[in-house]
């Protein structure tokens, strides 16, 4: 048994060393992910900060100028065009000089003054249906405090029932603070993936894999010595990215490190077996690279990073089900941002485990029986 | 003879015949490597059936928990129009601590909650519905909060209309979704996914194919035929475009037919631009694998510079128009957000010239300057 250690731990030592040992390596395998937590920290949200806009204003009125500049009040628009017909407002949308047009009609001041509804029309382009819808939101919210204004200004009364919302965990509701998290998962994966499958397919087609089936090594513990490395290197990673949320970001850590480090790792190991998995049945280092790339566009995409699983068709969910990273991603928001504990965490937990409790082994019993 | 032969600039038909001959040898290559294929044809179709149906930011159904601490007949109706509403999943509850349970095991995504005092203060003309949302998922959230606000405005509209209550704000904002009435969020995601495809195909594959000649030496076995750098450079960039060409009319296909993506501009436009795109993904494989040579670095390379960009920084998902200057700055330099921005258009909003003539310019240049560089790194490392 403790035989059986030493060797599991001279083979890490000798996989971190080719691993680190050259300037390139020690750069493909840390900067990268930094770089694109940073970027897509910036990137991947959903919120609109400059949302440049045009005006059709054909009533000219104090009502409607008192509109217009609550919106380029707001800081979020901007506008680029004051156009005089409505005909001008298609040239002006589908050269994508303005994401919106805002239509107010000429007798908007006279309605609102009849009590009677006054209506702005709102022209977004579709060609991004969701960050239309998110414009069209905030001018939603704008045009509310504009009538609460008017209301109170004109003595009338509110309107009987007010919504008032809140959201848990993320009061602002930033994009942010749900992507940052879910890339702990995300950009760990790719590389110990990655890392897992390459190692093995580098040693077979320079057939130094032979060498090390010569030695007293057991295929099992040739597999703990490849998996060993890409876990560290996974967890550093990992803990390379929390960092960048906390001090870069500085989104607030509401959980404990021990439960998101305790899901990581089942997760690393899940990631780990799937890439052994790979390794086993490749036999260059092309077709593994491939194999890896071709694994982790579904599980990137279909993993809830950038759209919800919960629209997906249902049979797609089920897919997904077999998805590490589907579990990571849950994991790492809600310890991040939630503070959930490990209790509550089961759902995720277990299937992690099952997944690298199906596929180490097969994983080993492939290598076994390659060697027959 | 043949030594007299090589010291004159050779012909244009014998370079044509050295590239035809080079294009049927690699040719030969993609079609006996079965995983060359896979990439072209099999991966397309698979990835677009799956994103297709997979990938959308349409929320509907959502879990919800409605909780009804007044027993009167407005608060039941109102309940009763978010149980009604096709956006919403309600579950019906009478205690708050019961729905933060649900809330806390994510079996929910919000909570309505209607106070014990709403009827009198409805009657007061100030109740308040409060909705609460999970925030973890900040985009659905925010869907969710403007869905419930609208079941609340259509529940007092309709008071209103019945003469219950004053009518709601005095302005009425009226929402038109231009090139998507539907708001179908397939309709820019399946466009998004043609540019994903052809990077894939135009980039990785040549970078691999490429990277695995220079680590086994048979490139410079090459420079040392008759063959120059440029018609080596002209027949790997053949065989891999007409590759991508095949996917990319699968992709077109799925697109029209399997998704409805509308195509209001011509096909004739679709064709030329994606084109354009191919080459640049295909030159810029061609340069990477040239400097790079290893096929582990060369295609970690590759998924950095092209195919992760184009799924964050192109503006397929997420909008360029709000992130800071520098990084904005980042995704100009890379071609994947044109082709984007002319996909979107050329489906969506139909043959918008002062938008693809810019956007191909652009294009073409990158195209034409990575290939000159591509050539003159392939030169150098002959002397």
């Amino acid at each position: 048994m403790l035989a059986s250690m030493l060797r599991i731990l001279a083979l890490t030592r000798k996989e971190l060393l080719a691993l680190l040992k050259d300037p390139r390596g020690r750069f493909t395998l840390f900067i990268p992910p930094i770089v694109q937590c940073l970027l897509y920290g910036y990137v991947a949200s959903y919120d609109l900060n400059d949302v440049p806009y045009a005006v059709v204003d054909q009533d000219h009125s104090a009502a409607s100028c008192e509109l217009l500049a609550r919106l380029d009040g707001s800081g979020v628009f901007h506008r680029v065009a004051s156009l005089d017909r409505a005909a001008d407002v298609k040239s002006v949308i589908d050269q994508q000089r303005a994401l919106l047009a805002i239509q107010i009609g000429q007798d908007f001041q006279r309605q609102l003054l009849a009590g009677g509804p006054a209506d702005v029309q709102v022209i977004a382009d579709g060609r991004n249906s969701n960050t239309a819808g998110v414009a069209m939101g905030y001018v939603g919210t704008i045009v509310e405090g504009f009538n609460a204004q008017w209301q109170a200004d004109h003595g009338l009364p509110g309107p009987p029932i007010r919504v008032t919302t809140r959201a848990w965990y993320n009061p602002n509701l930033e994009t942010r603070w749900s992507m940052i998290p879910s890339l702990i998962g995300t950009l760990t994966m790719m590389q110990t993936l990655l890392l897992t499958a390459m190692s093995v397919a580098r040693e077979r087609e320079q057939g130094t894999f032979d060498q090390l089936l010569v030695t007293p090594f057991r295929p099992a513990e040739i597999m703990a010595g490849k998996a060993l490395p890409s876990m560290l290197v996974g967890t550093v990673q990992a803990t390379t990215i929390l960092l960048v949320a906390q001090l870069w970001f500085r989104i607030p850590f509401a959980g404990s490190l021990a439960t998101l480090y305790a899901g990581l790792a089942l997760f690393l190991l899940a990631a780990i077996g799937i890439g052994l998995l790979v390794s086993s049945l490749v036999a260059t280092m092309q077709q593994a690279m491939l194999f890896t790339f071709v694994i982790m566009m579904p599980f990137t995409l279909l993993s809830g990073l950038a759209t919800p699983i919960s629209n997906m068709p249902q049979a797609l969910q089920y897919l997904t089900l077999v998805n590490p990273l589907r579990y990571a991603i849950d994991i790492s928001q809600r310890v991040y941002l939630e503070g959930t504990g490990l209790g509550r965490l089961l759902p995720d937990l277990w299937p992690l485990a099952v997944i690298a409790a199906v596929t180490l082994p097969v994983a080993a019993w492939m290598f076994r029986h390659r060697l027959e | 003879m043949p030594r007299h032969a090589l010291q004159f600039p050779p012909s244009f038909a014998a370079s044509g015949r050295r590239v035809w001959s080079l294009v049927r040898k690699e040719a030969r290559q993609i079609v006996r490597d079965p995983s060359s294929i896979a990439i072209g044809v099999v991966l397309p179709v698979i990835l677009i059936l799956l994103f297709g149906y997979g990938l959308s930011l349409d929320v509907k159904d959502v879990p919800v928990a409605v909780v009804l601490e007044d027993p009167s007949p407005d608060a039941t109706e109102l309940a009763a129009g978010f149980c009604l509403s096709p956006y919403f999943q309600a579950q019906l509850l009478t205690s708050m601590p019961q729905a933060k349970e649900l809330m806390l095991d994510r079996r929910v995504d919000g909570i309505v909650r209607i106070r014990p005092d709403f009827a009198r203060q409805l009657s007061l003309g100030q109740a308040e519905v409060q909705v609460l949302v999970h925030g973890t998922d900040a985009n659905r959230a925010r869907i969710i909060q403007g869905y419930a606000q609208e079941a609340v405005g259509q529940w007092t509209a309709r008071r209103a209309a019945e003469g219950k209550d004053a009518a709601g704000g005095p302005v009425t904002v009226q929402q038109r979704l231009w090139f998507n009435d539907a708001n179908d969020s397939s309709y820019f995601l399946v466009p998004g996914l043609i540019v994903l495809i052809m990077t894939l195909i135009g980039s990785l594959l040549t970078t691999l194919v490429m990277a695995r000649e220079w680590e086994r030496g048979t490139l410079e076995a090459l420079f040392v035929t008759p063959v120059r750098a440029g018609e080596i450079l002209l027949s790997k960039t053949i065989p891999y475009f007409a590759l991508g060409l095949v996917g990319l009319t699968l992709c077109v296909l799925a697109s029209s037919f399997l998704f409805h993506v509308p195509l209001r501009g011509s096909l004739g436009v679709l064709a030329g631009v994606s084109m354009l795109y191919l080459l640049v993904a295909v030159a810029m494989g061609l340069l990477i694998s040239s400097v790079l040579k290893s096929q582990f670095e060369a295609s970690m390379m590759t998924m950095l510079v092209t195919f992760m960009p184009a799924t964050m920084l192109s503006g397929f998902l997420f909008d360029l128009r709000s992130v800071p200057a520098p990084v904005r700055l980042i995704a100009h330099a890379l071609p994947a957000r044109y082709f984007v921005t002319l996909l979107q258009t050329v489906f969506l909003a139909g043959d918008v010239w002062s938008v693809i003539v810019p956007n191909s310019a652009v294009l073409a240049g990158m195209a034409a300057a990575l290939l000159l560089v591509t050539r003159a790194t392939m030169r150098k490392r002959l002397v």
